[in-house]
């Protein structure tokens, strides 16, 4: 703990050099802003958080959490909702429900837990706040039941306890799909269950049998051992077993064949052999290998299973963090209500850092508006009374109030998403591997048993069926079944812990094979912020203008501010600010003047030289501030989005594995030039509508070439619907992360990178392990048309090239490792 | 060698009962989450 807040630290040293004297904050652990000090306390403060968070926590007597919890910490991400939107009818119809006794129930998805910790102080909410009957957390999938009775309790204000210490509920979607998934989930578990133990009886009869064999066994025993094996085994086949039988009708009927048919080939034929020869009292059973293929089967199918649901439930959860609140103003004042009840014609508010819950026009306030994920840019455009803004677009300036024009369905936003189901109807499935192979399998089986029969027919007709028989239950696909699955699963799991989520395995082998890369501008190849990225005049005016500029809300004002770093002990006076030009004010008894040229060169004499300076960054994409101090202009500032350290070195890593990588991003197309000059990339489109990029994909599917698209926003989601895999980025807005294949939970390009160098290591795997389990197929049907296999042989055979393969899956590296 | 005929299916019948119980326990819902039980057992109040 100590020592975290040691490193901590020595890494903020760079932003304050005066912090190592300062003592972390007590819940976070994170250093305190000198701002923030207080010496003459005990616990110190990050942010109003933390400080909320740790008061409730002690006085609740829960210190203990403070013991528990791991060292590194976010601070608290205490959101200070009010949450009344809980208590609306239209919420608890969609969410909460009734439970006997006069208690109500509802799931919340939980920001911000990680630990034993958080399980702990979560579950502690029935002693937090009276009324609350159960709180019991699921950590991975970070949802929490809580159970409650009304009216000791109400929904809002345990929403807002949990606001308050640090984990910010929102409402868990989907619950009727998510009670599906656990029915699957508890059908597969009580499958694999009969299975196991089927296959170990069945092991334990053919142990007696064999031992039989070889030493004398009393004819009735003999008997007695063949009708229990096959009681054991026909429970397997008949019940776990059937979903291979019904799976391969379904491809049957669909005229199609996956790797289910020949095994359920493979299955029949040794069951009815072996059923037949039980009767008889003669010839060979091949009970125990097939009860252990159907277990080893159902084992591969459900790891599998488990782990691509996994990465498919994490990235359904961060849907639920998209705001479905609004507040509507009316004559009584604002009142939360949930955005589907959204009217036109409503008046809305919308605080700073809120995104706006419905199309509509600005009716009071001025502010900046974040559309980059309706557009892609990430300059925030300037709102003011009249103007048309956008569902899903963040204000990032001050209060505003809106009205509603359209809600809903009605919105832009909903009019995309509907394009991202277009985009994703339009895509071709890819064929798997091992389906395609399994095609080839079931003729190859058939015709090598008529083969084995025929031959054995002129030679020995006694033994011909016996053989055939043979030959289709040892070529039974069990290892190339689990071969690609268990080497994927493995992959995707690895992923998943590198935090790669991917959501079908078809991603990892269209990933593998180069093609055409689309990269958005935005939180890929840049960091996604405003930036100060060049200067240019007198250095001392810097600490200045960034202690005028924290006066301000406007974006490239906090940019100034925290690039910059002023002194913050600077006295401010007479500020004035003027909508899309600039600031002024006093700091230090010095008269600083920051702002757009025109608005700087209209007040004070221009100076030639540094006007140049502010054309040169306007051409490179730059947007120019100029800095007047006393009436001199002084210096002048180039802002803009800079260029992530790694992305030259991975876009050349990039190149080197035979990808061509192309920008289209809906950025100014000045912006996107200089980016992509700086990186030597041909190929960029700048201002590209969603509508745009969705046609630029689809015009490079129709070539042929393989087409990944990489981004965020909304406005990429229809084109990552339509790529053959779509990559969404950190911080990516629903739709897209909905429409993608692959959410990638770090921003960066060397994380795409990584994606890549896994899947191409996981191919790699899988190929491996085919040619591993047709290696123990073909010398197991070599053994058997000869006629040296029987049901001992089988019944080793088997399980090794099961052994095999599962072993190559796990020492394999694929996802994370130096390679 | 005879008590096999008794021995055998009884053998058969234990397996089944662990079985059962397995199912029991699964259509109870303990092995919905298999993360946090964990977490929960270092808490010793």
């Amino acid at each position: 703990m100590i020592a975290d807040a040691v490193t901590n630290q020595a890494a903020w040293s760079d932003a304050a050099p005066n912090a190592a004297a300062i003592a972390p904050c007590s819940h976070c652990g994170q250093p305190v802003p000198p701002g923030l000090a207080r010496e003459d306390q005990a616990n110190q403060f990050c942010c109003h958080g933390c400080e909320t968070a740790f008061g409730i926590i002690t006085s609740c007597g829960l210190d203990r959490y403070y013991a528990l919890r791991d060292a590194a910490q976010e601070p608290a991400a205490t959101t200070g909702r009010t949450y009344a939107d809980f208590d609306d009818p239209v919420f608890r119809g969609l969410y909460v429900r009734p439970m006997p006794g006069g208690l109500w129930m509802c799931d919340l998805f939980l920001r911000g837990v990680h630990c034993s910790a958080c399980v702990w102080l979560v579950e502690r909410l029935p002693t937090l706040m009276p009324g609350v009957v159960e709180a019991r957390l699921d950590l991975r999938r970070a949802i929490v039941r809580v159970v409650w009775k009304e009216p000791d309790a109400v929904l809002s204000r345990i929403a807002r306890l949990l606001d308050s210490i640090g984990y910010p509920p929102h409402p868990a979607r989907d619950a009727k799909a998510r009670t599906l998934r656990r029915e699957e989930d508890r059908k597969m578990l009580m499958r694999l269950a009969v299975a196991g133990a089927c296959a170990g009886n069945a092991m334990l009869f053919a142990f007696a049998l064999y031992a039989g064999a070889f030493s004398v066994m009393e004819p009735q025993y003999r008997t007695f051992f063949r009708w229990g094996s096959m009681a054991v085994t026909l429970v397997c086949l008949l019940w776990p077993g059937s979903v291979f039988f019904r799976s391969a009708i379904g491809a049957l009927r669909a005229r199609a064949v996956h790797l289910d048919v020949p095994i359920a080939l493979a299955l029949l034929a040794g069951l009815v052999w072996s059923v037949l020869s039980t009767i008889r009292g003669a010839g060979e059973i091949y009970f125990d290998s097939l009860s252990v293929l159907v277990f080893a089967l159902l084992v591969g199918r459900f790891i599998q299973h488990r782990q691509q649901r996994w990465a498919g439930d994490a990235v359904e959860l961060l849907f639920s963090i998209t705001p479905t609140v609004a507040r509507v103003v009316s004559e009584k004042g604002v009142r939360e209500c949930p955005s589907e009840a959204l009217r036109d014609g409503d008046l809305v508010e919308v605080r700073a850092g809120d995104s706006f819950p419905a199309d509509g026009q600005i009716a009071w306030g001025d502010s900046y508006a974040d559309e980059s994920v309706l557009t892609g840019e990430s300059r925030p455009v300037a709102i003011a009374v009249g103007s048309q803004v956008h569902a899903g677009t963040v204000n990032t300036g001050s209060l505003v109030q809106a009205r509603v024009t359209a809600a809903g369905e009605h919105t832009r936003i909903a009019k995309l998403m509907r394009m991202v189901e277009q985009g994703a109807a339009g895509r071709a499935r890819i064929v798997r591997l091992a389906d395609r192979a399994s095609g080839w399998f079931v003729i190859g089986m058939l015709v090598l048993s008529a083969g084995t029969l025929a031959a054995w027919l002129y030679l020995d007709p006694n033994e011909a069926v016996n053989h055939a028989v043979a030959l289709l239950i040892v070529t039974c696909p069990c290892a190339l079944g689990l071969a690609t699955p268990l080497a994927l699963t493995v992959a995707l799991g690895r992923a998943a812990r590198e935090g790669l989520l991917i959501k079908s395995s078809d991603a990892v082998q269209r990933l593998s094979k180069p093609g055409v890369i689309l990269l958005d501008k935005t939180g890929t190849l840049t960091v996604g912020k405003m930036h100060v990225a060049a200067w240019a005049g007198d250095e001392s005016a810097k600490p200045l203008v960034a202690a005028l500029e924290q006066q301000s809300t406007h974006p490239i004002a906090v940019a100034i501010a925290r690039d910059l770093k002023g002194i913050f002990e600077n006295s401010v006076r007479e500020v004035e600010q003027t909508t899309g030009g600039g600031i002024r004010g006093i700091v230090d008894g010095q008269q600083i003047i920051a702002g757009s040229p025109a608005f700087v060169e209209s007040r004070v004499p221009a100076s030639e030289h540094l006007a140049q300076s502010a054309n040169e960054f306007a051409r490179q994409g730059l947007t120019p501030i100029m800095i007047a101090v006393d009436g001199v202009c002084s210096a002048v500032a180039g802002l803009g989005d800079v260029l992530r350290p790694d992305a030259g070195e991975m876009v050349a890593r990039l190149r080197a594995k035979g990808w061509t990588p192309r920008i289209l991003s809906g950025d100014h197309p000045d912006v996107v030039s200089a980016i992509a000059r700086q990186l030597g990339i041909a190929d960029a489109k700048g201002g590209q509508r969603p509508e745009d990029k969705l046609e630029a994909v689809r015009q490079l599917a129709a070539a042929g070439t393989g087409v990944v698209m990489v981004g965020d926003g909304v406005n990429d989601a229809a084109a990552l619907a339509a790529a053959d895999v779509g990559i969404a980025v950190h911080g990516g807005a629903e739709a897209s992360l909905a429409a993608a294949d692959v959410h990638i939970a770090k921003p960066g390009l060397s994380r795409v990178v990584d994606l890549i160098i896994g899947c191409e290591r996981s191919m790699g795997i899988v190929k491996r392990n085919l040619v591993a389990s047709l290696f123990y197929n073909v010398s197991a049907a070599v053994m058997a048309a000869t006629g040296y296999i029987n049901p001992i042989a089988a019944a080793v055979i088997m399980p090794v090239s099961s052994l095999t393969v599962l072993a190559l899956s796990f020492k394999s590296r694929s996802f994370g490792g130096r390679p | 060698m005879t008590v096999l005929y008794i021995v055998v299916p009884l053998a058969v019948l234990l397996a089944g009962c662990a079985v059962g119980a397995f199912i029991w326990a699964v259509k109870g819902g303990q092995f919905d989450d298999v993360d946090t039980p964990a977490h929960r057992a270092i808490q010793d109040d």
